[in-house]
Order: C-alpha cells, then sequence, then structure tokens
C-alpha cells in the first residue's frame, strides 16, 4: 500500500445518550483517497458516529481531527465548509426545490452571493448563478441524473431520490463524503449502478466513508472496513482479512460472507 | 423568461389609471392595495420561504409609519431622511428580537412575535407624549421625492405603485438566488441544509429582519399618504390579516403573496355595501378558498390552467398519434 495521509483520525470517541452508551471509545483512522467502509448490526452506532462527525451530537468524550482539524464542538455548517458532505439514511431531500436546485444548495459554499447582491441581482451575482448552475450540472452528470434536472425532487422515484443525494453531496466539492445506507432500498440494477458511481467520486479524488448492510456492495467497492459491534470497534481491515476474522464471523457476518464470496 | 410575470404586472399597474382615470376604486383601493402588496411579499419571505411564522408584522409596520411621523412632525425632519432612519431603526430592532425568538420553532415562534406584536401595540397607545396615544398622530407633512410634492391621490397612486414594483422585484430576485435557495433549504430539512453549510440561524435572522424592513418602509409611505394615524392600525388584527393574505394568495409565492393582498383589500372594499354582513361574508369567502384552493388563490388557479392545458396539449397529440397508428395499419 502506498503512504497516503490520513484524512480522517477518530481518536477514543465515546457518546452516551443518558445510560446508554452508542459509543464507547471508537477509534480508527481513514487514509485520504479511498473507500472506508463501516458495517455492523443495528444499533453498533454507525449513524450516530456520523452525526457525531457532522456536529449534530456533541461527543461525551474523545477526538474528531480532520485533516488535522479538531471538529468537536463545531457547528454542522462550520463542519461542512471544512470540506465534509453526507447523505442521510432518511432522505432529506428539499422536496420543495427541483433536482437542480438541490444540487445548487449542494454548491453553496461555492458561492459568494449576499443578501443584498442577491436582492439587487448584480451583474457579478448573475454571473456566479451561471458558474452554479454549471457545477450542479457537472455533479449531475457524474451521477447520471443530467435528464431529471427540472424535474421536482419529491416526484422522483425512490432509487433517483438516493442518487440526487449524492449529486447533492457532491456539489459542494468534499474532500470527505459520508454515505448513509446508500444502497437501502435500491434494487440489483441500482445496486450496480451505485458501484460505478462510488468508483468514480473515488477516482475524482473524493475520499469515502461508506455505511452499507448491503455485503456483496461493500465488500466489493471498499479498499479498508471498520467493524463495529454494541459501540465499539469489533476488527478493521482489507475486505478479505474482515472476511476471514473469526469474531466478525461469530459476531455479524455468517452467511453474509459466504454471499459475498 | 424569469421576469416576464413581473413586466406583465407591471404593464397593468401602469395602464389601470389609464383606462380608468379618476376613478375612486383605481387610485385609493389602488393605494391601499399596494401598502398590502409590500407588506405581504415581505411577510411571504419569512413565511413561505424560510418557513417561520411572524403574527406580530403589524408591529413592524407600526414602527416605520411612527418613526416617519415622529420625526417628521416633531424634529421638522424631511420625509426620505425619517424614513431612511425608521428603516434602520426597526432593522435594528428585529435583528435583537430575532437573537431569542428564532431559537424557538412553530408554535413557540407564533406565540413570541405575537407577545412583541402586542408589546408594541400596547406602546403605541401608551406612550401618549410620543405618539398621541390613542387618539394618534396627526399633521404629517407630505412626502417630497427631491422637490416633487406627493399631495394627491394620482401621484400617490404612483409612488406606491413603484414601491410595491420594487418589492416585488427584491423579492424575486431574492428567492432565485444563493440566498433564497437557502432559505427553501432550511424549511425543507434545517439539519440538510446545516450539512450544505449553511447558517440556519443566520440565514432565519437575515430574512427577518428583511421582512421587517419591507413593513417599515410600507409603514412609512402609509404614514405620509394617510396624514394620520393612530395605533388601530397597527393592531393584532392586521398582524392576523397580513399572514391571511400570504396564506390566501398562495404559501412561497412572491405574486401569490401580492395576489392575496390585493384579494383581500378588494373583497374589504366590496363588502362595505353588505355592512353587517361583512364579516360574516368575509370569513366565509375566506373557508371556501382554503377548502376548494388550498394552495391559495394564485398558485391554485395558475396550477388549475396550466394543468388543464397541459392535458389538453397532450389529447391532441394522443389523438395525433392514433391517427398516426391507423394510418401505419
Amino acid at each position: 500500500m502506498t503512504h497516503s495521509s490520513i484524512l480522517l483520525a477518530v481518536e477514543a470517541l465515546e457518546q452516551s445518550f443518558g445510560g446508554v452508551m452508542a459509543l464507547a471509545g471508537v477509534s480508527f483512522q481513514t487514509p485520504e483517497n479511498l473507500i472506508y467502509a463501516i458495517i455492523g448490526p443495528n444499533g453498533a452506532g454507525k449513524t450516530t458516529l456520523f452525526n457525531v462527525l457532522c456536529g449534530f451530537y456533541q461527543p461525551t468524550a474523545g477526538h474528531l481531527r480532520f485533516d488535522g482539524q479538531e471538529l468537536r464542538g463545531l457547528p454542522s455548517h462550520r463542519i461542512a465548509a471544512l470540506g465534509i458532505a453526507r447523505t442521510f439514511q432518511n432522505l432529506q431531500l428539499f422536496f420543495n426545490m427541483t433536482v437542480l436546485e438541490n444540487v445548487m444548495v449542494g454548491c453553496h459554499l461555492r458561492g459568494r452571493t449576499s443578501l443584498l447582491a442577491a436582492a439587487l441581482r448584480l451583474p457579478k451575482v448573475r454571473h456566479e448563478e451561471r458558474r452554479l448552475r454549471q457545477w450542479a450540472g457537472e455533479a449531475l452528470e457524474l451521477c447520471e441524473l443530467s435528464s431529471h434536472a427540472e424535474r421536482s425532487a419529491g416526484a422522483l422515484p425512490y432509487g433517483l431520490m438516493k442518487r440526487v443525494e449524492i449529486a447533492r453531496a457532491l456539489a459542494a466539492k468534499p474532500r470527505l463524503l459520508l454515505l448513509d445506507e446508500p444502497a437501502a432500498g435500491l434494487n440489483d440494477t441500482e445496486t450496480m449502478a451505485l458501484r460505478d458511481l462510488l468508483s468514480r467520486i473515488r477516482a475524482a479524488g473524493v475520499t469515502i466513508l461508506l455505511v452499507e448492510h448491503h455485503m456483496p456492495l461493500v465488500m466489493s467497492v471498499s479498499d479498508r472496513l471498520l467493524v463495529l459491534d454494541y459501540g465499539s470497534v469489533l476488527a478493521e481491515g482489507a475486505p478479505a482479512e474482515i472476511q476471514a476474522n473469526p469474531r466478525v464471523i461469530a459476531a455479524y457476518l455468517g452467511g453474509a460472507v459466504q454471499y459475498a464470496i | 423568461m424569469r421576469l416576464t410575470g413581473f413586466f406583465i404586472f407591471a404593464a397593468s399597474v401602469a395602464l389601470l389609471p389609464v383606462l380608468f382615470p379618476d376613478n375612486y376604486f383605481v387610485t385609493v383601493v389602488g393605494i391601499a392595495a399596494g401598502l398590502h402588496v409590500i407588506l405581504a411579499v415581505g411577510l411571504n419571505l419569512l413565511i413561505g420561504y424560510a418557513g417561520q411564522i411572524s403574527l406580530g408584522h403589524a408591529a413592524f409596520f407600526g414602527m416605520g409609519a411612527y418613526a416617519s411621523a415622529i420625526l417628521t412632525t416633531r424634529f421638522d425632519w424631511p420625509g426620505l431622511l425619517a424614513m431612511l432612519v425608521g428603516l434602520l431603526v426597526t432593522g435594528t430592532i428585529a435583528w435583537l428580537l430575532a437573537q431569542p425568538i428564532l431559537r424557538l420553532r412553530g408554535h413557540y415562534l407564533a406565540m413570541a412575535t405575537l407577545g412583541f406584536g402586542v408589546i408594541v401595540h400596547v406602546i403605541l397607545v401608551q406612550a401618549t407624549h410620543w405618539t398621541g396615544g390613542p387618539d394618534g398622530l396627526g399633521e404629517i407633512p407630505a412626502l417630497s421625492l427631491l422637490g416633487w410634492i406627493v399631495d394627491d391621490d394620482q401621484r400617490w397612486y404612483g409612488v406606491i405603485a413603484a414601491a410595491m414594483l420594487l418589492s416585488i422585484w427584491l423579492s424575486l430576485n431574492l428567492v432565485d438566488s444563493r440566498i433564497g435557495r437557502a432559505l427553501r433549504a432550511v424549511r425543507g430539512s434545517e439539519f440538510a441544509a446545516e450539512m450544505m453549510g449553511i447558517d440556519a440561524t443566520r440565514a432565519k435572522t437575515q430574512i427577518f429582519v428583511v421582512s421587517a424592513l419591507f413593513a417599515a418602509f410600507a409603514g412609512s409611505l402609509f404614514a405620509h399618504q394617510q396624514a394620520f394615524i393612530s395605533p388601530d392600525s397597527f393592531s393584532l388584527m392586521i398582524s392576523v390579516e397580513l399572514v391571511t393574505m400570504v396564506v390566501l394568495g398562495g404559501i412561497a409565492s412572491t405574486f401569490g403573496a401580492a395576489c392575496g393582498a390585493i384579494a383581500l383589500t378588494l373583497l374589504h372594499e366590496s363588502l362595505v355595501v353588505f355592512e353587517d354582513y361583512e364579516l360574516l361574508i368575509h370569513g366565509a369567502l375566506l373557508m371556501a378558498v382554503m377548502i376548494f384552493l388550498p394552495q391559495g388563490l394564485f398558485v391554485g388557479l395558475t396550477q388549475g390552467v396550466r394543468r388543464r392545458w397541459i392535458s389538453r396539449i397532450a389529447s391532441r397529440q394522443d389523438m395525433k398519434g392514433e391517427r398516426n397508428s391507423t394510418v401505419q395499419q
């Protein structure tokens, strides 16, 4: 393996809700430019981990360093500004907008237009609008959504909605993309398309943190895996190592390993 | 084109007094409707686009009006300067108020703004030394725009129509911009919006202030145009009426808000003939609109027309298609 720098370093992260320890001292490091999957049974703390990373929860203890910068205590919009984007397990599309507008909201951080300039529609605003539209168009194209740009986001079939979320997150040009169960609810064809899309995103230089239950997808697309169970790290390693790990097999994978192989 | 609707509307506003010269309905009712449009369009930015409710918007309307009235009558300030200071003061108060208030959501926000509206109304009634109390403030001088005195209904119609078109134009620009999309995103999902790098609290605070500024602008014009103001014009009922205009016309549409404002103004004027039954008919009509056009007058009607149009085109194409297929057979 080549020496790649660490993009995200999580150290001894703890998150408790009342008496329940959702994350009990989780540590891992995500190198840059690869797909890093996080798997584990329901309730293992995967989505909680994402929500802590995004500043939605304030962790009880531990550190989160993104490219050396501490994320703990930052509000979500500041974390996003550092170059982290995400999709959501339960869709959080803006249903009151078109697909293109949704993705243009993703470009928010790349724009500068102030309220006053927008209200007066100064020439530079028109200029920026054109650029945002172009950037959004590029993200739509990467996700093969160009033909749906003008449709209302709420009128799309489920599989497309999930892809719009990815396009919207990509439009921010993030360095780290968090995907929360992107394959949930997709059929086989859509899942295959998703796998290709993930590879394309990685090729574009975006590091992906992937929470997913679909084992064939996870095993075929990820470079490294982290296995969580009851809020703790059970194992960490390359897909082949994880599939051979007896603790993982005992605790979680079971038949899924055979399926994946 | 983006502004097609705007130009059509502007042209009809300009044509009305030409087609109906010296018409009471056009000038006097037009002036009232124009002011209402400014208020509703501003409030719609907050309610329709940011998804925040304000039940105290008459307070900002009143602040603009009283700032102009007090500064011009007691201190002999020129009207435009007084208007500017009124906007500045109202904007600052709105900004300060937004700090604690916009942390609240839904019903709590409604309650807080309602409370604010009541407090301002009480101050207008009680601070008799400054506001003249319940008797109001009179002898507000006519507005002078660089030497051009606005002193008759025709001129007022022109000024208020221009002000109204300006506010519609600003609103249309805002909505269709990075700022407007951010607002709609906050309304759609605050969490997701934050993850796009949008500072939701800042976005809501900004639009609350803008919305208050629209109201203060209308208030200032209102004071000069009426030459006399009293707290009655800025009561809780007015706040509720403003929300009704936004909802009646169709939420989250600039022309919807404008349409609601005009419709409600016309309704008041035309129902006067029914005297005691006015409120009753008024209420019944509002209920009917909400039942049959729940998206509001403007949005509901335009969508209906569009749908019928599309289905007619589609059926025509179907017929063509059938003819072609029979030919092929």
